[in-house]
């Protein structure tokens, strides 16, 4: 997903046996839904999961506005250019919801930029994919967004406070996304021969990728037990890839695009579609870095932050000599106190 | 340049023409500083700035896209095409355009950008807040949203003025050095030409010429708290009615006009 194989540090799932009594409270509240907030007692395991889970998410909203920003300048009609601004001027406010929420768990915003600039904190391998026509940017809209509320939609009840309450905000926005998105797949697939051959192309483009936005399957998702016996992740890997299938293949259906999947069919019995196998060794080198864009991505965020560094010194320095003068001022009124 | 004054005796297509053109001025204007600022995307110094520069650009395409579909609409009164917002946005050559040199200026680092911005807000706040006394009435209501729109823009890029110029040595400098190219493309947002002087004249435009007063207290009052100047003017572009409102452009707007009108360009007969 927006986090994809967040490492919890353990190896096992915790029992009540490993516990000490402060841990044993804490597991009790969230078997008993109740919300862990950030004065609360946390296992540091706990703590550095969510560091982990939040902070890629977080990257993954900033990073994911380069694919879409690659589609600003081009967009084909004034509206669709307002409507591509917002959506990506959302994405920006998620980012920063997303890394104030992180930040109620002890680390800065600085320390957690300087992770991704080094490479040492992921971010969705969904934006490592490049943007080539216009249908990316619907199709983006529609499958992105899609998967990504899929996803979210059960974080908001996660037992993470602050987190639940992101996702509560950003869930509303997501869904304006996948509409706004399908809106321009609609208006494509039902256009000019090159217009659809530009929707059909990118269906074919994006569909893996985004089937592999839910991570690994769950056989060898070696974390998600514990994650799931903490509550920050509610539904497994396979059982949101499913639920993401089953609502999306009906809309390709109505846009008459078909997926790229010679496997994928609809079985009776289980009342889901069966798919094909996923490519995982073109997931595990996407997340690895050495998808089609990854360099490329990196590189735009690690330039925007260092071209960005004497903006930032030109403000603190000007916020700095406000502060001084304002201390001068208070000092010279004091002086004039006593002296009265 | 012969002065050119607008009778009540004039036949109502000859005051649509020139009404057209004027429209196009207001329009192009803030279409193609959105455009530049959408180059921004992603790219700002914090995400707080790109979310805000966003923010701006937005104001400012639907400013456009509000002055651009009214333009539309009078050139329907008078002449056998009225063409759409997208249409005229995505479909006229550079020299068609009719937006202000300083708008179409290149980015460049974040004191060019916010130089250029707060240049054009200090001077566009005043336009719009002067039209919203326009005789036409959708003239009027466009002006009074723009112009609560754009006094918030010229307050933050002031700040921003403020903030670099008072900064470091480094910021100082590149914002002495982004007002020093820049500033020569000022002048001609304070020159009336005909066509400004005969709807100043009818009472739906306004005198260009009285802005400038007000616009360079303001930006003097900033720039001194910036620790900054504008520099003298020895010869303004755009001068002598011949700047970008005329249709007379540099040779930046036409690589901005081809990569934003691509997509209509190449595919000319589709719905978007
Ligand atoms: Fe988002
Ligand atoms: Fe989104």
């Amino acid at each position: 997903m927006y986090a994809q194989m967040v490492d919890t540090g353990l190896k096992e799932v915790r029992t009540a046996d490993d516990m000490p009594p402060e841990e044993r409270a804490f597991q009790a509240r969230i078997d008993a839904d109740i919300k862990i907030e950030p004065k609360d007692w946390m296992p540091e395991a706990y703590r550095r999961t969510l560091i982990r889970q939040i902070s890629q998410h977080a990257h993954s909203e900033i990073v994911g506005m380069l694919p879409e920003g690659n589609w600003v300048t081009r967009a084909p009609t004034l509206k669709r250019k307002a409507i591509l601004m917002a959506k990506i001027q959302d994405e920006a406010g998620h980012g920063l919801y997303l890394y104030s929420a992180a930040e109620t768990l002890g680390i800065s915003r600085d320390q957690m930029l300087a992770d991704l600039h080094a490479g040492r904190a992921k971010y969705s391998s969904i934006f490592n994919y490049p943007t080539l026509t216009w249908a990316d940017i619907g199709t983006i809209g529609w499958l992105v967004d899609g998967a990504a509320i899929m996803n979210q939609i059960p974080l908001c009840r996660c037992s993470y406070g602050p987190y639940a309450r992101a996702m509560v905000r950003i869930c509303k926005e997501e869904s304006f996304h996948q509409r706004q998105g399908y809106d321009i797949m609609l208006a494509m697939s039902r256009g000019t021969d090159e217009q659809q051959a530009m929707a059909k192309d990118a269906l074919a483009r994006w569909w893996w990728p985004s089937l592999m936005m839910f991570g690994p399957s769950d056989a060898a998702s070696v974390h998600s037990g514990q994650s799931a016996a903490w509550k920050i992740k509610l539904l497994s890997n396979d059982e949101l890839r499913q639920r993401f299938v089953d609502q999306t293949v009906p809309q390709a259906d109505f846009l008459g695009l078909t997926v790229p999947d010679p496997a994928l069919r609809w079985n009776d019995e289980t009342g889901h579609y069966d798919f094909g196998a996923i490519d995982w060794s073109e997931f595990h080198n996407v997340i690895k870095g050495n998808g089609p864009c990854n360099r490329d991505r990196l590189q735009a965020r690690v330039n925007a932050w260092d071209e960005g560094a004497w903006v930032r010194e030109a403000a603190m320095a000007h916020a700095e000599k406000r502060a001084a003068g304002a201390a001068r001022a208070v000092a010279s009124i004091q002086q004039q106190g006593r002296t009265a | 340049m012969t002065e050119f004054v607008l009778h009540a005796s004039m036949p109502k297509i000859v005051t649509d023409l020139i009404l057209f053109e004027y429209l196009l001025r207001l329009g192009d204007s803030p279409l193609i500083l959105a455009q530049r600022l959408g180059e921004w995307v992603g790219k700002g110094p914090i995400v707080e700035e790109d979310l805000a520069l966003t923010n701006v650009g937005l104001d400012l395409l639907g400013q456009a896209r509000m002055w651009l579909a009214y333009a539309g609409e009078v050139e329907a009164r008078c002449s056998p095409r009225g063409r759409d917002e997208d249409a005229l946005a995505f479909h006229r050559d550079a020299g068609a355009f009719r937006n202000l040199l300083l708008v179409e200026q290149p980015n460049g680092n974040y004191a060019d950008t916010m130089t250029r911005q707060f240049l054009f807000d200090a001077w566009h706040v005043r336009a719009l807040q002067a039209l919203t006394r326009s005789c036409d009435p959708r003239v009027a209501e466009i002006a009074a949203k723009g112009a609560k729109e754009a006094s918030y823009h010229v307050e933050r890029s002031g700040d921003w003025m403020i903030r670099l110029g008072d900064g470091t040595d480094e910021s100082h400098a590149k914002t002495q050095s982004a007002l020093d190219n820049l500033g020569m493309y000022t002048g001609e947002m304070f020159a009336s030409d005909a066509i400004d002087a005969a709807l100043a004249d009818a009472g739906i435009g306004f005198d260009h010429a009285v802005l400038l007063a007000p616009w360079r207290e303001h930006v003097d009052a900033v720039l001194e708290e910036a620790t900054l100047a504008l520099p003298a003017a020895e010869w303004m572009q755009g001068s002598g009615g011949r700047g970008g409102r005329q249709g007379v452009h540099g040779e930046h707007l036409g690589h901005l006009l081809a990569e934003m009108q691509y997509l209509q360009r190449a595919y000319p007969d589709s719905q978007w």
